[in-house]
């Protein structure tokens, strides 16, 4: 179980980008904040597994407080907090495997990690959920070589490797495009079943966490405006959250648009 | 628009301003000045320029046919120079890396190591090879470990300047998402960093091990060994034949050297 509670967090002198935010998540529930760029999610949850230093307040999981911790106790918390990236954070160079196993690095010792000489049950576990998600076939292929969704797959996997009795997602599907994101979230809904696990997930794409998600967290300017079912998410509640914000979208067909010949003489010189 | 109205010859283009003009013709002065002040001050013995054609065939007279009598002596002595160049390469690295570390804006543990690394890097690269090989034949007494000493001294800032621009320029997510694990800072170091700078790692070092065979082959010229001893030797004592056979066995220890990298440089990167 997640509580947060009275979270603050402000950089600087500026205007806090969280203001006293509660939220509890229970069991192994997914979960979807939803926001505009700027409300304060990725903050929200990078404080979590500390990524980002919350100002004031406090952060429990399963009855640990996360907001002291420091050196070991911290990366023994943070073992148990697994987080997927937009850009997905995949070490480039090293292959599929190295990727999936630097998952296990807050277990082994410097040496094993070193020398990649990993328990053999971490190796198992490994290929197990790399068959899981469909990318065992790539263990020897540099993580570059792969395509965004399979790259985001090894992200999850990754995350999965730690055992992790949460599951952050910061923006998954941003970077990929519609099919492959719809893919990536059904794989997050579907782990959080069958491992029991709560899952966090960041996202713009309302449709999809309406979609995928048990439960729908809206926040703007750093307070949480809407808390409940995705039935109950409704346009009145899209407005509160995104209202008054400019969309992308609109600006794109508000643009007046060309008329033919007008703009092609510069190609020709 | 362009006003078709006035008449050609009335509009008056010009490429600079008085002000501008002004600044040009000072500083061009300034340079005149500057450069008939060095040629003044450093007070060349003209008749002996005049001479130089004169000279130039004479020792070319006296230097040819290159004498081979010393040669196995001389190929010894160019193995023993490599030997340097390759040794303080290496032992180089075992500095310069942690010094690049610490001299990374991003990776410095605190601004005092961060001055630290950067005096060194400062230090090392401001005194030149042969000012360092004086040093060191003043300290251990003259031969192969002050020349060892004295590139690798010099390596240091050119090894660690580089391989701590870097390490600036990593990408940082996968620092992130190694955090993220609950891995200690060796392990983020070891899996995120290293891999990202590898091939840059082998290129500095490719290159500084080039550019100390060309270095050490005068290390010689103060005692600190390799064939700049012999060279000396045969330049006091007149034996402008063997000097001959010196100078073309450099040349071929340059080439063989080049080859030896670019072909490495295409097996490595």
């Amino acid at each position: 179980m997640l509580e947060i509670s009275k979270l603050v967090k402000r950089y600087g002198n500026d205007e806090p980008v969280l203001k006293e935010l509660d939220l509890v998540v229970e069991g192994s529930s997914v979960v979807s904040i939803v926001g505009a760029s700027g409300a304060g999610k990725s903050t929200m949850l990078r404080c979590i597994n500390r990524l980002v230093e919350p100002t004031s307040g406090s952060i429990r999981l399963n009855g640990t407080e996360l907001v002291n911790l420091r050196g070991g106790a911290l990366r023994r918390a943070r073992r148990k907090i697994g987080m997927v990236f937009q850009g997905f954070n995949l070490i480039d160079r090293l292959t599929v495997m190295e990727n999936v196993l630097a998952g296990r690095l807050g277990y082994v010792s410097l040496y094993q990690a070193v020398t990649r000489r990993y328990p053999q049950q971490d190796i198992e576990r490994a290929f197990a959920l790399m068959e899981r998600v469909g990318i065992a076939h790539y263990a020897n292929k540099r993580a570059d070589a792969l395509s965004g969704g399979e790259r985001q797959r090894v992200g999850v996997v990754r995350a999965m490797m730690q055992e992790p009795e949460i599951l952050l997602a910061d923006e998954p599907t941003a970077s990929l495009d519609p099919r492959t994101s719809e893919q990536i979230m059904k794989l997050l809904q579907s782990l959080a079943q069958e491992l029991a696990l709560p899952v966090l997930i960041n996202i713009h794409n309302v449709a999809q966490a309406k979609a995928y998600t048990e439960r729908i967290v809206g926040l703007r300017h750093g307070k949480m405006i809407f808390d409940g079912a995705p039935g109950d998410f409704d346009k009145e509640a899209l407005d509160a959250i995104y209202g008054g914000i400019e969309a992308p979208e609109e600006e794109i067909t508000a643009a007046p648009s060309r008329t033919p010949g007008e703009g092609v003489s510069h190609g020709q010189i | 628009m362009v006003d078709h109205a006035a008449s050609p010859t009335s509009r008056i283009w010009q490429r600079y301003d008085r002000r501008q003009r002004l600044v040009r013709f000072f500083s061009m002065l300034l340079t005149l000045t500057l450069i008939v002040w060095a040629v003044k001050d450093i007070d060349i013995f003209w008749p002996w320029v005049w001479d130089a054609p004169n000279q130039i065939s004479n020792l070319g007279a006296r230097m040819w046919p290159p004498d081979p009598a010393r040669l196995s002596e001389i190929v010894l002595a160019m193995v023993e120079t490599v030997h340097i160049a390759t040794l303080a390469t290496m032992l180089n690295v075992f500095i310069a890396l942690p010094v690049a570390y610490i001299a990374a804006q991003n990776t410095t543990p605190n601004r005092v190591c961060l001055w630290l690394g950067r005096f060194i890097l400062v230090a090392s690269r401001s005194v030149n090879t042969i000012i360092w090989a004086l040093l060191f034949v003043a300290i251990f007494g003259p031969g192969v470990l002050a020349g060892i000493l004295a590139i690798m001294f010099r390596s240091i800032g050119f090894v660690g300047k580089l391989m701590g621009e870097a390490i600036e320029e990593i990408d940082r997510r996968p620092v992130e998402a190694m955090e993220a694990t609950g891995a200690s800072k060796l392990k983020v170091v070891a899996y995120a960093i290293v891999p990202q700078v590898m091939p840059a790692f082998f290129a500095i070092v490719i290159l500084r091990w080039d550019i100390n065979i060309r270095e050490s082959t005068v290390l010689g010229l103060v005692g600190a060994g390799g064939i700049g001893v012999i060279l000396q030797g045969s330049i006091d004592t007149f034996a402008w034949r063997t000097v001959a056979t010196i100078l073309l066995a450099i040349i071929a220890l340059v080439l063989f050297g080049e080859a030896v990298t670019s072909w490495l440089r295409r097996r490595v990167i």
